[in-house]
């Protein structure tokens, strides 16, 4: 169960070698988590993140999960919570692509829109479901400021994250007053090895702030939330300029 | 038993409705409940039963997730919380069933709660044996947190004063429970876990008036405090001290003691004396229901406290309050738990031992070094503990504070004053908790381990589960 300030005690991190969702799971770990499932493909990388977790005290299990697979997810995600409650979900799987190259072959702008949005829609409708049934948990799901406007830089990355906060949005609104609470969390650029060797934007963050502003947005019962927080107004203005002036524009 | 007994038909509560509250009584529909703190809420089927038997039949029906009853939400945490599954609304069954006017014993249904006691009882010239901060709180939580009052150190807890009670446990039987069995002392202090309790016979206390002699002083700094509520300790009925936790340097746990007793009738003005029973509690307005976060802070908190502590007299005695204002005076305004804004509030309450002086000293300079804005902090010395295996009480110094639950850093906070209160033997309250660290709980409670084990055979398939129960394994 979670506790008056919304830490969870039993955490499943799809996505289970993200480094944002590596430093959520550290610092829930630090306070009152116990049990972390890590869900992802099976490699070295899993296997060594759930080793640094149980360092910590914190009883891990690792779970093989493929964001590309879609029918296999009831399965794989039914298993872990026939083992018990699940408190808080954390949607943290999702790929930045490599703009350039993915224009020039559509099969590879797909798999980023197939891994960031469709599997998110099927594994975070199933987790939904699950927590529904229990009565409680959160779902916190990993968006982007990239989704929030269309860059010429990344907009195929940002077009699958523009879904999936839609979609998360509208599953916050479905599951209100089911004792389900759903949290949208977008972070500026964040400097991790998925953005290594890009030109860093201005408000960079980094997963620890993430994870910061996860825990506070838990304590709060947020449903959106901003890293650093500043972002909220910055794009709340700049959603309002006009598109000739937003491509001149050097972000 | 009785020379008189008189059936007592139920009445409409005047108490605010428990927070959660749904429209069509017929069905049974999911909704979100919280504690009295208004934090970590969860979805559970709300059951309102209004017979035994419809209880009975709920307990039977409830599904894998199990069920737990709920008097009037007044528990601060998730202790009435069952996250999917039921939950079992017992206000519903609220019928005052004899009182011996004679003996001063009373049967009552769960539900019940205090201030329907008191309405019915002190016109006869009886009161409660035992009472809270609040008098909406029912006569079955009051026993399954096995609560306490201000005559903690005369009278003991509630469940002493229970000469027996009806239990519906897992297996659908409907038990009678007496003090001195190990069902009773599981029960007292079980936090609903050991089963339903559907009514109960409670020995009352006589007086004369509905009103209280009271005296009030103020103490400096904590030594003070402490050494005042040691020498009075056994002159007044009922005593406990208000403390300004923001208070600092010298001044740090300054207070103002209050002590009372029930005014006999010859301390009342003769105008008085023609209806020397009244009891007509008044109630103010109630909270909107949305308040901005944050409207408790540190400045408002403190400047509250100054004001509250300049206000209260250096010394005077005898001073005639009501019940309400001397027992209860947050009772007047309902669903004041709403001015601490959507985040919610929590609640700590720890008790050290004697000769654990320096524990609670530790504590209050850490919650005052913290500047933690609390205004409803209480500190009462207890006497013998109770039997209950889960009981709070145990002989000492119990502290109560409140603090908003959205202030950064208080969980690791109250995590370090845990520590605090386990190595000084203590313990912390569960009718109050809504955070413990559960490695703490079997250090805290010894009885645990015969609780764990009566529940494992009384409940094997865990039909009673709690979010408190499911967070800290009870």
């Amino acid at each position: 169960m979670k506790d008056a300030f919304g830490t969870p005690q039993t955490l499943l991190v799809l996505g289970g070698t993200s480094e944002i969702g590596l430093a959520t799971a550290r610092r829930l770990v630090a306070r009152r988590t116990r049990t972390v499932w890590l869900a992802g493909r099976p490699s070295p990388a899993l296997d060594s993140a759930a080793d640094g977790l149980r360092e910590l005290g914190a009883d891990v299990r690792t779970v093989p999960f493929d964001a590309l697979d879609p029918s296999g997810h009831e399965e794989v995600l039914g298993k872990v919570f026939a083992e018990g409650d699940i408190d808080m979900v954390l949607l943290a799987f999702g790929v930045l692509g490599d703009q350039a190259h993915d224009e020039a072959r559509p099969l590879a702008a797909v798999r980023v829109a197939q891994t960031n949005y469709t599997g998110a829609v099927s594994s975070g409708l199933i987790c939904a479901g699950a927590l529904q049934a229990q009565g409680h948990g959160s779902l916190v799901v990993l968006s982007s400021v990239a989704g929030e406007r269309a860059r010429r830089a990344n907009f195929i990355y940002g077009s699958s994250k523009a879904g999936l906060d839609t979609f998360a949005q509208g599953l916050g609104d479905a599951l209100h007053g089911t004792g389900v609470h759903v949290m949208v969390v977008r972070p500026g650029f964040v400097r991790s090895k998925m953005t290594a060797g890009l030109v860093e934007a201005p408000l960079a963050t980094t997963p620890d702030q993430v994870a910061q502003a996860i825990e506070k947005g838990l304590r709060r019962r947020s449903e959106t939330v901003w890293v650093p927080g500043v972002l909220r107004v910055v794009m709340s203005a700049l959603r309002h300029v006009p598109r000739p002036l937003f491509r001149r524009l050097p972000v | 038993m009785s020379a008189e007994c008189a059936p007592v038909a139920p009445a409409e509560h005047t108490a605010p409705p428990p927070p959660a509250t749904r429209s069509d009584p017929d069905e049974d529909l999911p909704v979100p409940v919280t504690g009295w703190g208004r934090t970590a809420p969860s979805v559970a089927l709300l059951v309102r039963p209004r017979t035994h038997e419809e209880a009975v039949a709920a307990v039977h029906r409830c599904g894998s997730r199990g069920t737990i009853a709920r008097g009037l939400g007044r528990a601060y945490g998730d202790a009435a919380q069952n996250a999917g599954g039921a939950v079992l609304d017992m206000t519903g069954l609220d019928r005052v069933r004899t009182i011996d006017a004679e003996g001063g014993v009373v049967v009552c249904d769960a539900g019940v709660s205090l201030h329907r006691l008191m309405e019915v009882l002190l016109p006869l010239g009886w009161f409660v044996p035992v009472t809270p901060g609040t008098r909406y709180v029912t006569v079955g939580g009051a026993i399954g947190a096995d609560i306490h009052g201000k005559n903690h150190h005369v009278s003991g807890s509630f469940s002493r004063h229970v000469l027996s009670l009806e239990l519906l446990t897992a297996d659908g039987e409907v038990r009678t429970v007496v003090p001195g069995t190990e069902l009773f002392d599981a029960t007292a202090g079980g936090m609903g876990l050991t089963g339903v309790v559907l009514s109960a016979t409670i020995r009352l206390h006589p007086v004369e008036t509905s009103l209280m002699s009271v005296d009030t002083e103020r103490a400096t700094d904590l030594d003070d405090l402490m050494s005042r509520l040691t020498a009075a300790q056994d002159r007044r009925r009922y005593s406990v001290a208000w403390i300004d936790l923001l208070a600092r340097g010298a001044a740090t746990g300054r207070a103002v003691l209050t002590r009372g007793e029930h005014a006999p009738l010859d301390a009342l003005p003769v105008r008085a004396r023609r209806r020397p029973l009244d009891f007509r509690p008044r109630q103010l307005f109630s909270p909107p229901g949305f308040v901005p976060e944050g409207l408790l802070g540190r400045a408002s908190v403190s400047l509250f406290n100054e004001v509250w502590y300049r206000r209260a007299p250096r010394a005077r005695r005898g001073q005639l309050q009501s019940i309400p204002a001397f027992f209860h005076p947050l009772d007047g305004v309902p669903h004041w738990n709403r001015v601490y804004g959507r985040s919610g509030f929590v609640q700590y309450q720890f008790v050290v031992g004697h000769g654990q002086e320096e524990a609670l000293r530790e504590v209050v300079r850490r919650v005052s070094r913290q500047r933690c804005p609390s205004f409803l902090a209480v500190l009462k010395r207890f006497g013998e503990g109770d039997p209950g295996w889960l009981s709070f009480p145990m002989p000492g110094w119990t502290l109560a504070l409140d603090v908003p639950a959205g202030l950064p850093g208080l969980g690791t906070f109250l995590d370090g004053l845990d520590q605090v209160v386990a190595d000084a033997g203590g313990r912390v309250y569960l009718a109050k908790d809504s955070r413990l660290r559960p490695e703490l709980l079997t250090v805290m409670y010894p009885g645990l381990d015969r609780f764990r084990a009566l529940r494992a055979r009384l409940d094997p398939r865990g039909v009673f589960v709690s979010d408190l129960s499911r967070r800290l394994s009870l």
